[in-house]
This record gives structure tokens, C-alpha cells and sequence, in this order.
């Protein structure tokens, strides 16, 4: 497709595109070392996922002002006015998971303050997913790839499995009591908070669908396709 | 946002529309459909056939030598280019307003809008004067003008002129309005009063308007036609084609791809 | 200033002058004319002059007077004739005239303007003089009729292509024909032109002398009509300048002078009505 006519709307566009793509990334690591430092124990791991929670909030902030001045400056129109309306959805949406990263450090924080202990094996599977959920929303977007953004919505099944498998067994082990709850509760809330991120990142690939086909899929509706 | 009504009859109607200059093809059959007392704006780059296609709603073409049309349009069922049509009378039913305000300069503001009344038979100096006040007021000119009728219609701004030229299309009491950009020579303040006015029109007539400028079209009008180089592309509600078009030509368009 | 730019600004500057030499030497002819007549005809201008018939050149109390009120009366003959037809057939043109019948018509209007003007004589005295068996002033006017009736046509034809085209698409917009477009708001929008139009033709006609000769003739006597010869400004200047007496030729100055300022008189009159329509059409 030929870029706009208008060099600088199409300039504008390109930054707008940068730093959601920027945002993603960021994020996306923020989760693997999350997860990361939960299941190895490691403190210095977290304090540097932390760290990186600043940044994304900027990234909101700024995308926010920078959808707001296209709309005052350019009156976009279709795909453009779908994708800069979007984008501030998808920035709150990485804001969230960037936020639920740095509370999986937290629980982490929790488990070594209760003396440390072994971390179900389903946790860093679910992590693994729902990094790759991430990275292919943003994949997906930078390519304008419906499908690929519909392949991402049908992974949250496996996130939504693994979670179930996990409190299962863990609730179980706390009522039978083999398992502490002092150590056993971190790991729990941990896993619920990659499960939420797992909806963050399915919100992502709706919001992709949207900009390219302009149907609204979330909540159940339907994509159609367009010539 | 209110759901749009879906069009129920077709005020008026092309059919397989084509329009030749000379062997030049300006309208490459267009079919389209113009809802009752609603607005339908018609959007594209220069050239698209936007003017052609308003111009044969009443039969302007006929004035052209060398232009031929082929094809219906249908005004109320009827075919406008059928045999025992008279096109002086279809223009009476379909008044149309021009890009750049064209008062008639040797009269007064009274005097253009009562001229083609009085042409048509109205005589009775009491009537000419009530229509004339009716005219003004349905083009929200009235109050500005009310206390010179007799001053040269030429004293007026272009914004006013313009709502004139508005008045007096509507004094003949048509029941199609065609706009063929009708705000392009006038500035944004005008442009809202005359857009402010058609919200206000769409009530009592059916409104065609032409323009170039999609902001226009998107605020003013119910649905929106694109047309290309002769040819009708897309033709949908108004709040639609702006927000998720169908074709990808009426997207690069709408998003300044080209033209 | 580099020396590109100030040889432009010289250059530019010679062009002016250039210009400016050549209107002088174009007014100088008009000037000396206008000069020459007014120098020598008005000393003869006086009371006598204006309201005494002719009278045999020793004697001092002649005058033009029924050679201007014969001007007036054949060029008014040939308005009343040639302004509806010249005008009409303007109209045709302007309005209707792209077809083959209208650009055959044009052609033949342009051809005729150049006529010479003894040939429209000629036709006058065929059509009216041989006809009715003698010298009349509606010979007269029939004669320069055919001189008038080509210009104004043109002239006509000028002004209402100078009405632009969105005017007369408001008027068929709102359900006119094209007559009633053409008569009711075309010609009353090119009103100026048109006057200004019939103006030039009937300076044109009023100074043309050949025509005249076999047609309104001329006599000593006052009109009495348009059944009858007539004396005319330009056969009277004729006939006096010609003649070898001084008095008459002197005369025949004033005649001139008459003649210049009758066609004056016209052409400001016609301005003056037409400055106003005009502010009125500009907004005042």
C-alpha cells in the first residue's frame, strides 16, 4: 500500500507505530524476567524488572499525548482513525501487563521472604506463553496481520488450562496439608497475574484485528474480512 | 450515535447513468440511489464525475452542446429524460445551487428571489412579498436582511450571497436540492452556517451536495458516495464509509493516499 | 543593485517610454483634428447659426439649423429600424448562435460591418427612392441602417458573452427557459456593453455622408418628415466645404463641430445612465 501524501502525517504515523512496538518489547521482558526471577529466586533479577516499569509508564503517557495531537492535527480518517484510537488501548494494555510483571516480582519477594521453595513446573510454561502471546500481538500489528492476531486469541485457552491445572493441584496440597501456605500462596497469585496478562495480551490481538478489519471482536463478536 | 435509518424509497434514482462529451466518456454507468429528506454527499478526486453525475439530475447537460446522456434517473419512479418530459419544469422540482454564489447582479435581494416565481405565474404583489420573506427565512437570511430587500443583492457578503442564491432556489419550492460545492468559495465561518443550514433543510427536502472536502461530507451528510474517474465505487452510511470503508480505493482516498 | 538588474530596470524604463512615444504619436493626428475643428468652427458657432435655415452666401443671417434636426431625424429613423434588429440578432448569436445557421449569420454580420458605405446608399436607394419616386429621410435612414444594424449586432453579441456562464445557469437552474434567460437576466446584465454598443454605431452612422447623397438628399428647408428630403450635417458639410465661398466654408466648420459635439452629447449621455446601473450591479 503507498504511503500518504502527506510525508509528515506518514513520519507521525511511523513514531506512533515505534513506540508501541518499543513498549511491547520492554514488556515483554519484564515478564520473562519476572517469571525468571520467581522460579530461580533471584532478588537482583527483580529489582532490574523493576526498573523497567518507569519507562513503560512513559511509553503510556506519551503515546497517550501523541494520539491526541494527530487527532487534533491530522482528522484522521478509517484505518488511520481506527489504528490511533486503538493505540491508546494497546498502551494501557501493555501498562497492565507491565504492572502485573512488576507484582510477580513482588510475590517473588514473598516466596524468599517465607523461606523459598520449589515453584510449579506450570508456572514458567504459562510465562513462556504469554510472552509469546505478546510478542506475536506485536508481531501481528507491525505487519498488519489479522490471522496471526487471531492465532494469538486461541493461546489464551492454554494459559486459561495450565492456570487450572496449577490451582487444582496446589489448593489441593494446601488442604492436604504437604504444602505451606505461607509459600504457596506467592506462587498462586503469581500464576493468576500471568493468567491476567494472558487477557492483556489476547485484548492486544483484538485491538489488531480491529485496526486491519475494522470489526470489533472483542467480547465474542465476529471478524469479517475486507477487499 | 443514532443508527441510520435505512433508505426507504428513492427520491431519485440512477440507472446504468453515462454521460459523453462529445466521445468522451465522463460517467462510466452509475447506479445510485438518493434517499428521501435525507443528505447524500458525493465525494472525489477532480475530475471523478461528481459535477457530471449532479448536473444530469436536472438535465443541465442538455444546455452543454455536444453532451449526450444514456442511461435513467428517476425522479419519483418517473424517468426525467422519458419523451413528454419538459426540462424547465423538472427544474422546478430540482433546484440546484452553484460553487460560487451567482446572484443575478442587476437586481435587488427581493428581486432575485421573487424573479422565477413571478416568471412562473405569481403575480399578486402581497404573495410575491410573503414568499419572499418565506425564502429568506428557510435560509436563515431573514433577520440579517430584512430591513433592505431593495439593495443591490450583490451588496451582500459571499457567505450571504450565497444563502441567497439558497433562497431563491427555494422559493420555486422544489423538492430536491442539489449543492455542487457549495461552500468551496466561502470562508469556515459561512461553511458552518451554510452546513448548520442543511441540517436544518434536510427536514422538508431531499439533498444531493457535491463536495471536496470528505471533513464536510462526514459532518453534513447521511450517506456518502465515492466516486473515481467516471465510476461509482462505494456508496454507504456516512458514519461507515468514514470509519471502516469497504473498497480499498475509497480508503486510500478517505486517508489521503492519493488525489 | 548588480549590473544584471540595473541594465533590466533600463531596459524596462525604455520599454516605457517606448510605449508612451507611441500613444503621442497616435494622439497627435486625433488631437490636431479635434484641435483644428474646434480652432475653426468655433467662431461660427453662434445664435444664427444654430436656430436659421440656410441662406445664399452673401448673406450673414444663415445657419445649420434643419441639417442638425436632420441628423437627428435619420439617425433616429435608423435606431428606431436598426436597435431592435441589431440587438435582436445579437441576442440570437450570443445565446443561440452555435449552430450552422447561427455561425453562417455571424459571418455574414462581420462581412457587412466592413460595407462600404456608398454600396448601403446604393441598397437604400433601390429598396426606398426608386420604390416611393423620390429623396426621403427614411431612405436616409433605411441606407445607414445597414451599416448600423452589422455593428450593433456584433457589438451586442460582445456584451452578452461578457455575462458569465454561472449567471445564466441560475436562471435555467430555477426552471427558465432559455429565452427568458436570455431576455430577462443576459441582456439586462450586459446592459452597459450593449449601450455602449449602440453608441459607437450610431457615432458611426451620424458622420456618414455617401449614403446620404441619393437618398435623404438635401434641402433648404426644414424636415417635414420622414415621406420627405432632408438636410443632414454631412451632406450640408459637404456641400458648404466644397463650395468656393468663404462664408459658407466657414460654415461648414461649425457643421463639423456640431457634428463632433451631437456624437459628445450621445456617447455621455448613454455613460452617465450606465455608470449608475453599474453601482448598482457592484453593490452601492
Amino acid at each position: 500500500m503507498s504511503g500518504h501524501t502527506d510525508q509528515a502525517f506518514e513520519a507521525e504515523l511511523q513514531v506512533l507505530r515505534g513506540r508501541l512496538v518499543g513498549m511491547a518489547s520492554r514488556v515483554e521482558a519484564m515478564i520473562a524476567q519476572a517469571a525468571r526471577s520467581l522460579v530461580e529466586g533471584d532478588a537482583s533479577l527483580a529489582d532490574c524488572t523493576v526498573a523497567l516499569d518507569p519507562a513503560v509508564n512513559q511509553d503510556e503517557m506519551d503515546i497517550d499525548d501523541m494520539v491526541i495531537q494527530l487527532l487534533a492535527r491530522r482528522q484522521p480518517l478509517a484505518s488511520d482513525l481506527r489504528f490511533i484510537v486503538t493505540a491508546t488501548r494497546m498502551a494501557t494494555d501493555l501498562e497492565r501487563i507491565g504492572d502485573l510483571a512488576v507484582g510477580i516480582c513482588r510475590r517473588g519477594a514473598d516466596l524468599r521472604r517465607a523461606g523459598g521453595g520449589p515453584v510449579h513446573p506450570a508456572v514458567p510454561r504459562m510465562a513462556l506463553v504469554v510472552e509469546g502471546m505478546v510478542h506475536e500481538a506485536a508481531v501481528a500489528f507491525v505487519r498488519a496481520d489479522a490471522d496471526a492476531a487471531q492465532a494469538v486469541l486461541e493461546q489464551d485457552d492454554v494459559v486459561d488450562d495450565l492456570l487450572r491445572e496449577l490451582f487444582g493441584e496446589l489448593l489441593g496440597a494446601m488442604v492436604d496439608g504437604h504444602a505451606q501456605v505461607a509459600t504457596t500462596l506467592p506462587v498462586l497469585n503469581a500464576a493468576r497475574a500471568l493468567e491476567r496478562i494472558g487477557d492483556h495480551a489476547t485484548n492486544l490481538a483484538e485491538e489488531v484485528i480491529y485496526v486491519v478489519r475494522g470489526r470489533d471482536v472483542r467480547h465474542g463478536g465476529r471478524g469479517g474480512s475486507i477487499t | 450515535m443514532e443508527t441510520q435509518p435505512a433508505p426507504t424509497t428513492a427520491k431519485v434514482r440512477a440507472e446504468d447513468l453515462k454521460v459523453f462529451f462529445g466521445s468522451k466518456q465522463a460517467l462510466l454507468g452509475v447506479s445510485l440511489d438518493i434517499p428521501n429528506r435525507q443528505v447524500t454527499a458525493i465525494i472525489g478526486p477532480s475530475g471523478c464525475g461528481k459535477s457530471t453525475l449532479v448536473r444530469a439530475m436536472n438535465r443541465m447537460h442538455d444546455l452543454v452542446p455536444g453532451a449526450s446522456v444514456q442511461g435513467r434517473i428517476l425522479l419519483d419512479g418517473v424517468d426525467i429524460y422519458g419523451p413528454q418530459i419538459n426540462p424547465v419544469l423538472l427544474r422546478q422540482r430540482v433546484g440546484m445551487v452553484f460553487q460560487r454564489p451567482n446572484p443575478f447582479p442587476t437586481m435587488s435581494i427581493s428581486e432575485n428571489i421573487a424573479f422565477a416565481p413571478r416568471r412562473h405565474g405569481v403575480r399578486d404583489r402581497d404573495v410575491l412579498k410573503e414568499l419572499v420573506r418565506d425564502a429568506l427565512e428557510r435560509a436563515a437570511l431573514w433577520e440579517e436582511v430584512a430591513e433592505r430587500l431593495d439593495a443591490p443583492a450583490t451588496s451582500l457578503s459571499g457567505g450571504q450571497q450565497q444563502r441567497l442564491c439558497i433562497a431563491r432556489a427555494l422559493a420555486v419550492r422544489p423538492e430536491v436540492l442539489l449543492m455542487d460545492e457549495p461552500c468551496s468559495a466561502l470562508d469556515p465561518i459561512a461553511t458552518t452556517r451554510i452546513e448548520d443550514l442543511i441540517h436544518t433543510l434536510k427536514r422538508d427536502y431531499t439533498i444531493v451536495i457535491v463536495t471536496h472536502n470528505m471533513q464536510q461530507a462526514a459532518r453534513v451528510s447521511d450517506r456518502t458516495a465515492f466516486m473515481l474517474m467516471g465510476e461509482l465505487i462505494e456508496v454507504d452510511a456516512t458514519n461507515r464509509i468514514f470509519t471502516s470503508p469497504s473498497d480499498h480505493r475509497t480508503e486510500d482516498y478517505i486517508t489521503g493516499k492519493f488525489g | 543593485m548588480g549590473l544584471r538588474s540595473r541594465l533590466r530596470l533600463l531596459g524596462d524604463r525604455l520599454m516605457l517610454g517606448a510605449c508612451a512615444l507611441a500613444l503621442l504619436i497616435a494622439l497627435v493626428p486625433l488631437a490636431s483634428i479635434l484641435f483644428k475643428v474646434v480652432v475653426q468652427g468655433a467662431p461660427a458657432l453662434s445664435w444664427t447659426f444654430l436656430t436659421s435655415l440656410p441662406r445664399p452666401p452673401d448673406e450673414t443671417s444663415g445657419g445649420f439649423a434643419n441639417a442638425i434636426v436632420g441628423t437627428v431625424l435619420v439617425v433616429g429613423l435608423t435606431a428606431l429600424i436598426g436597435v431592435p434588429l441589431g440587438v435582436g440578432a445579437g441576442v440570437y448569436l450570443a445565446e443561440y448562435g452555435d449552430g450552422l445557421f447561427g455561425r453562417t449569420v455571424r459571418f455574414l454580420a462581420e462581412v457587412l460591418a466592413g460595407l462600404p458605405s456608398i454600396v448601403a446608399g446604393i441598397v437604400g436607394y433601390s429598396l426606398v427612392v426608386v420604390t416611393t419616386g423620390h429623396f426621403s429621410a427614411l431612405a436616409g435612414g433605411v441606407a445607414l441602417t445597414f451599416l448600423f444594424v452589422p455593428m450593433t449586432a456584433i457589438t451586442t453579441q460582445e456584451a452578452l458573452k461578457m455575462v458569465p456562464r454561472t449567471t445564466r445557469e441560475a436562471s435555467l437552474a430555477l426552471g427558465l427557459g432559455q429565452a427568458s434567460t436570455a431576455m430577462r437576466v443576459a441582456l439586462p446584465s450586459a446592459l452597459g456593453g450593449v449601450l455602449t454598443g449602440i453608441m459607437l454605431s450610431v457615432a458611426r452612422v451620424a458622420g456618414e455622408t455617401a449614403p446620404l447623397l441619393f437618398t435623404a438628399f438635401n434641402n433648404s428647408f426644414w424636415p417635414t418628415g420622414p415621406g420627405q428630403p432632408t438636410a443632414t450635417l454631412p451632406v450640408q458639410i459637404f456641400v458648404y466645404a466644397i463650395s468656393p465661398f468663404e462664408s459658407w466654408r466657414q460654415q461648414a466648420w461649425g457643421g463639423a463641430l456640431m457634428l463632433l459635439l451631437l456624437v459628445l452629447i450621445t456617447n455621455v449621455a448613454g455613460r452617465l445612465f450606465w455608470a449608475r446601473r453599474r453601482r448598482f450591479m457592484q453593490g452601492h
